[in-house]
């Protein structure tokens, strides 16, 4: 017999006796009923999110602020490009790294830097020496501040992770509430051909594995910018 | 007792009375309580998310070889190779066999306590192969040869000035102050390694069985790397961590988040499906999922502490516990400390063994507030004492209720037993706090209560007439 069946017949000896539901056991913190059926809406119970544009604005940019990430709404494409030129300027990029997409295309040309492209195989050291990687995302979760993103999204694993500034271009149709919404809308966009890697990325790489105290950009990016357009 | 309990209780006599152990656990401490509580009351209801946490892994738990299924049907549909491992001998030698087969020479690993519970480094290393923890934690404490401290906070136990010495003399860096600098020198080492390194290995917080995917929670983005740049991931998974669903997570992340680190949600969570795919940019070549049982179908078998599968390895129960926090995390000597380290050690490993843990508690309580999927920790430590209890119960205390219930049985054998007590308890003063006092354990540093020569008894008859 196989090591998958030998384990899956010891799963099913062991759940022939049936365990107590969650909530039925008595003692402190166990007094709440468990529920009929396996609850599946979240929403009630996970932090509020306004309704309206600005509120779920207001929230990602209160989130980013808290978790050091620098979120700007820009108003159009001039505003976009003025601020990618600026950001460069202040951070002195040589080149960076990026992959074909509609916002994208539009930020390496106005750049006008040299550019590494991931949309085919790369090399790895090439994408290492690069002083931003500049991705698209598939959406912004405003009860978190994170950002949802996928191979497919944002040009492959290691374009988001291994320069030292990530930059994400987003749009305003993108901001979702909550992360319920997050999961539905990567469900609802890949149904059912996932990408081989889907992340949610919340605020700058960091760790407190010293001391308790926050050091930003442990192994991934030191910054993470995310303009909203 | 066994070795291991003797060695437990020296080694926690010596931390309890160390006051610089317990400052630099306050201090780590400290900080994560005010931040979890904040994170906390951000929830608008936290104690109905713990019970839908807890119904949702009672329904994947009790529902295993149907959730397992699924996981692998889908997960191997898109390219992944999944091997089923008993125990941990049989998971170290298939990745060790992987290894073997790709010439692997130097890996990667991110943060997995099922990869310290089988000791898969060691077999690695064993094998020829160099093995680095890329997790900052993990990292300093592989440098020390010295297992985690805490199942999120490897290195809480250390100071700055200590890890400056380690890095100093390990890698030859300038010594420094900052924690910063510290990181960075940290950053800069590693960075080398997993650009160069072949193989990473990663454990997993979550695996979805609706949609095939195994969910990666890290912080510092060594999660990531160590799953994106070598040319074969290996990820080594309890069978315990399915969800039903990928909208769970929706719900199990930012808890892990606010329990865990006291975060509203870490910094990189990752769901990864499959190798690299067809119109890719990068990935693995090659993506192997161990799914590890290691004594866990026998955890399941027992219906009275099934629950304790539940858990989400958040580190939440060793934060509030009052032993932890005295005896810090090597004390435990096993691989999951706290309480739930007590709990389940005892199953991994042999009951009579490890039962001491057990006994080494308050039953406070604290952990099974703080557990945000309600494992009912601390009656699952009793539970553990009467279970050793019945496999071998010690002849003295045997014998000494036996007389308790003779003495509680007689009236008059009672009261003349108080009456000897208050006289019998003069001459206590001679050996009091000695080795051959039978208080000893109570009176080396305590004073030991009085029995008063007139009882409530006495009072109450008085009164009465």
């Amino acid at each position: 017999m196989s090591e998958r069946e030998q384990i899956l017949g010891r799963i099913r000896e062991a759940l022939r006796v049936a365990a107590p539901k969650p909530g039925l056991l008595s003692g402190p913190g166990q007094r709440v009923p468990a529920h009929e059926k396996r609850p599946t809406d979240f929403k009630p119970w996970l932090p509020a999110v306004g309704d309206s544009f600005d509120e779920r604005a207001a929230l990602f940019a209160k989130n980013s602020a808290e978790l050091k990430t620098d979120f700007q709404l820009v108003a159009n494409r001039n505003e976009l490009q003025d601020k990618l030129l600026a950001l460069a300027h202040a951070e002195g990029w040589k080149k960076i790294a990026t992959h074909a997409g509609e916002m994208t295309n539009f930020a390496f040309a106005a750049l006008g830097l040299p550019v590494l492209q991931t949309g085919a195989r790369y090399n790895l050291s090439e994408l290492e020496s690069c002083d931003a990687g500049i991705t698209e995302c598939d959406a912004l979760v405003a009860q978190t501040g994170s950002v949802v993103l996928t191979t497919r999204s944002a040009g492959g694993r290691a374009l988001s992770v291994l320069p030292p500034h990530h930059v994400v271009l987003a749009h305003r149709d993108q901001l979702l509430r909550d992360l319920p919404a997050a999961f539905a809308a990567l469900k609802n966009c890949y149904g059912s051909n996932y990408p081989s890697m889907m992340c949610l990325i919340t605020g700058p790489s960091r760790t407190g594995d010293i001391e308790r105290i926050l050091v930003l950009g442990a192994h991934g990016p030191k910054k993470l910018t995310v303009f909203c357009m | 007792m066994s070795t291991i309990a003797q060695t437990f209780k020296e080694t926690a006599r010596r931390l309890t009375r160390d006051l610089r152990h317990r400052s630099l656990i306050q201090n780590a401490l400290g900080k994560y309580y005010v931040g979890r509580d904040e994170k906390k009351g951000r929830f608008q209801n936290w104690q109905e998310a713990r019970q839908a946490a807890a119904e949702i892994k009672w329904e994947a738990v009790n529902h295993l070889d149907t959730y397992l299924q699924e996981f692998v049907k889908k997960i191997e549909a898109r390219g992944t190779k999944v091997f089923w491992a008993s125990t941990g001998q049989q998971a170290c030698d298939y990745i060790v066999e992987v290894a073997k087969k790709h010439r692997v020479r130097s890996i990667v690993k991110s943060k997995a306590m099922t990869g310290e519970e089988i000791h898969l480094a060691q077999a690695l290393e064993k094998s020829g192969v160099e093995v680095v923890e890329s997790d900052l934690g993990e990292y300093i404490v592989q440098l020390r040869e010295e297992p985690p401290y805490h199942i999120v906070f490897p290195a809480m136990h250390l100071t700055r000035h200590e890890i400056s010495d380690l890095f100093n003399k390990k890698l030859g860096s300038a010594p420094t102050d900052s924690p910063e600098e510290l990181t960075m020198i940290a950053r800069r080492t590693l960075r080398k390694k997993y650009c160069a390194a072949d193989m990473g290995i990663s454990g997993a917080n979550f695996a979805v069985a609706e949609t095939g995917m195994i969910s990666l929670t890290t912080n510092e983005g060594n999660g990531r790397l160590s799953t994106s740049l070598p040319r074969i991931h290996v990820a080594l998974i309890g069978i315990e961590k399915v969800l039903p669903t990928l909208d769970d997570l929706a719900l199990f992340l930012p808890m892990l988040a606010t329990v865990g680190a006291a975060q509203m949600l870490s910094c990189y969570n990752t769901l990864i499906g499959g190798p690299r795919q067809e119109g890719e940019a990068d990935g693995p070549e090659e993506f192997h999922v161990v799914l590890l049982d290691n004594g866990r179908t026998r955890l399941l078998a027992d219906a009275e502490q099934r629950d304790t599968l539940h858990c989400i390895r958040c580190g939440g129960c060793l934060n509030v516990c009052p032993i932890y926090k005295n005896i810090g995390g090597h004390t435990y000597a096993t691989t999951y400390m706290g309480p739930i380290g007590s709990v389940l050690t005892p199953h991994l490993r042999g009951l009579m063994e490890w039962k001491h843990l057990s006994f080494a508690s308050s039953l406070c309580g604290a952990c099974t507030e703080a557990c945000p999927v309600k494992i009912d920790l601390h009656h699952h430590l009793l539970q553990n004492r009467r279970n050793a209890i019945r496999c071998k119960s010690p002849w003295w205390e045997k014998l000494i209720f036996q007389g308790f219930v003779i003495l509680m049985n007689r009236p008059l054998l009672y009261r003349l037993g108080v009456k000897f007590g208050w006289f019998g308890q003069k001459f206590h003063g001679l050996i009091k706090g000695t080795k051959i006092d039978p208080m000893y354990a109570w009176t080396q540093s305590r004073e030991a209560p009085q029995l008063a020569l007139h009882t409530f008894k006495d009072y109450w008859r008085r009164r009465q007439s």
